[in-house]
């Protein structure tokens, strides 16, 4: 069981809900996927309609809805995002992203920061989207987050854990899950991601690009379940050098 | 919240009984990820590690000569006071103890420090016995400027102190605090600490808590090997570093392992921690943390401090006094306990340095 702040999770893959071609398809992929944190965008929210079409049978379905600040490019921004969230869908979640740079959409870590410890402040379950910035991931477990979601690599790019280095020395330090977001493109990237120890992924692009979305997101499930297995059972050794003498250690037996 | 909570959920029972049942399996996994891992560090410290002592050893030399390459730094203690108003029965400076007892003035530590500096070194430990009201915060505010005018890092192993203390002897130029549990057994610890401030178990423990809030730099833990069960001892002293290390991740760490020396009056070791067990303990440490600075002091023979040169220490103490004005006037009636090593910081260079190590003596420069 995955616990964030006061909920758990059975599945440790969360999934997002944009580029699927139809909201059918997305609440199927989400189903397969076993899913039961899903995250969307507040920008996309209808004020008027209340986007019923897509919000309706996913809260009927039961899964837990992460609102995120996607599309805010500063504090402001983000803090009008998640105030709006919590007044439409009746949320204190946030998933907090803040991406100035419309190119790459690389997360701001000065702007999180310091909209996560506003919006700790006030009561939200915060989760930021960050760059995997091992000092920057430790501030903000300080200021109060209940997560950290590093990325593995450029949002939407499928390229995987590009930042594998840093998001070992991110899960070995944390105090809160981690959960590597963003640029994971395979099932066996997710299963990796789960073998160094990350506490959850979260997927969208490759579950909603796939030419069967269906599928791809019950191939997730049993991946992320099978890294989680590996990591509980632990690796067994990569390499068995034999040690005929001791030459370190000898001075013991003199 | 404080290591103490921390400590309270952690069932001693539970964890001896997965050291005694680990299997080599257990090590074998722990030995592919090793890094900050307390399971990890649990199976290593293990019985059923000891087959594996010398693979452990191979992985260690090499992650400490990846991160400290081939420094060893080089520290000397400057014993301030023997005067102590805590009863602990291992140690010579227990309050009972008919023992001439010595403060130094500021002439008299001027004349060690001089004696000290001659022999080359620039990092200094200051000790005392745990005296509050003669060896207390205002004697440690007047003697510090005296210190950090001649050596550029100054670390101190005396009572546990307020964080408010510690905050102003931060400012006073303090670099590093070394506290030790001694044991993380409650009761073992209150059978060796008897009388005195020092029998308070729980203060003890979240001190470190209070030195890192004050910002001191490097932090010392470490645990007295003898007193009871060292594999255990040392593993929730793992906790605990894990603990501090997540919490306050801006301090170092570093970490002693002294085991029981001979002293006036002193208890023999209940528990009896071969050199094969010291040796498994420095190399899981390194295994579990490979930024932790592992300090050696003189109470370990010259042939074993040799070899541990080369093992995964970092920091290393020799030509040590452990009586207050030792340097200029040794009298070893005002020891602490006695030291094995008693050759020259100059002759231990030389054994470094012949092994390819090089002494370290100036650490670092506090204050830009
Ligand atoms: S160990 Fe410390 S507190 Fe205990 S008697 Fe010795 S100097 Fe005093």
């Amino acid at each position: 069981m995955l616990t964030i702040a006061d909920h758990q999770f059975e599945s440790r893959l969360f999934t997002g809900t944009g580029k699927f071609a139809t909201a059918q398809t997305m609440l199927d992929a989400v189903g397969a996927s076993e899913s039961q944190l899903v995250t969307l965008a507040v920008k996309r929210l209808d004020l008027n309609t209340g986007s019923d079409n897509i919000l309706k049978p996913l809260i009927d379905s039961g899964v837990k809805l992460l609102p995120n600040t996607a599309g805010a490019r500063n504090v402001k921004e983000a803090l009008f995002a998640a105030h709006l969230s919590r007044e439409m869908l009746g949320t204190n979640w946030i998933k907090l992203e803040i991406h100035p740079d419309p190119k790459y959409l690389m997360p701001d870590p000065i702007e999180t920061l310091e909209a996560a410890r506003i919006l700790c402040e006030q009561g939200y379950v915060v989760l930021p989207y960050v760059h995997a910035d091992p000092v920057l991931c430790r501030r903000l477990e300080e200021v109060g987050c209940a997560a950290v979601m590093p990325l593995g690599s450029p949002i939407g790019s499928n390229q995987g854990l590009a930042s594998e280095p840093f998001l070992k020395i991110i899960i070995e330090q944390a105090k809160v899950p981690v959960i590597v977001d963003a640029g994971i493109g395979a099932p066996s990237q997710a299963t990796h991601a789960m073998e160094l120890g990350a506490d959850a992924v979260l997927v969208n692009t490759a579950i909603a690009s796939s030419r069967d979305p269906v599928t791809m997101g019950r191939c997730f499930a049993q991946a992320v379940n099978t890294g989680r297995q590996a990591y509980i059972a632990g690796l067994g050794a990569v390499s068995h050098q034999a040690h005929n003498t001791s030459p370190l250690t000898g001075f013991l037996n003199d | 919240m404080s290591f103490v909570d921390v400590f309270k959920k952690l069932s001693r029972s539970e964890l001896k009984l997965r050291l005694y049942s680990s299997t080599a399996a257990d090590v074998e996994c722990a030995m592919q990820k090793p890094s900050g891992d307390v399971d990890s560090l649990l199976a290593l410290l293990s019985p059923a590690a000891e087959p594996f002592l010398e693979q452990m050893a191979q992985q260690a030399v090499a992650l400490t000569r990846q991160r400290f390459g081939a420094s060893i730094g080089m520290y000397i203690p400057l014993y301030l006071s023997n005067l102590c108003a805590n009863e602990c029965d291992y140690c010579g400076f227990t309050m009972s103890n008919k023992i001439k007892r010595k403060t130094l003035t500021d002439s008299e530590i001027k004349d060690e420090m001089r004696s000290i500096k001659s022999m080359g070194y620039d990092s200094i430990l200051l000790v005392s016995g745990e005296h509050e009201s003669k060896v207390g915060v205002p004697y440690f505010k007047q003697v510090l400027p005296l210190i950090t005018e001649q050596f550029s890092h100054v670390a101190m192993e005396v009572q546990p102190l307020e964080e408010q203390d510690y905050r102003e002897l931060v400012a006073e130029g303090l670099d590093a605090v070394m506290l030790y549990q001694e044991t993380y057994n409650p009761v073992t610890y209150s059978e060796h600490h008897t009388r005195g401030k020092k029998k308070d178990f729980g203060y003890r423990l979240e001190s470190p808590d209070r030195v890192a809030r004050a910002g001191v730099d490097k932090i010392g833990l470490g645990v007295l090997l003898g007193l009871d069960d060292w594999r255990l001892d040392a593993l929730l002293m793992g906790h605990h570093l894990d603990y501090m290390e997540k919490t306050y991740w801006r301090s170092r760490y570093s970490i002693s392992l002294p085991r029981l020396r001979p002293c006036t009056g002193g208890v023999t070791p209940k528990v009896e921690l071969t050199d094969k067990g010291l040796v498994q303990m420095i190399c899981a440490f390194r295994l579990f943390n490979q930024q932790l600075e592992i300090s050696l002091s003189t109470r370990e023979t010259p042939k074993l401090r040799d070899n541990l040169f080369t093992l995964g220490v970092t920091n290393v103490s020799a030509g040590s006094s452990t009586q207050p004005g030792g340097y200029v006037e040794p009298n070893t009636e005002l020891d602490q306990f006695e030291i094995s090593d008693e050759r020259s910081p100059q002759v231990v260079a030389n054994a470094m340095l012949e092994r390819g190590l090089n002494p370290v003596w100036k650490d670092w420069e506090s204050g830009w």
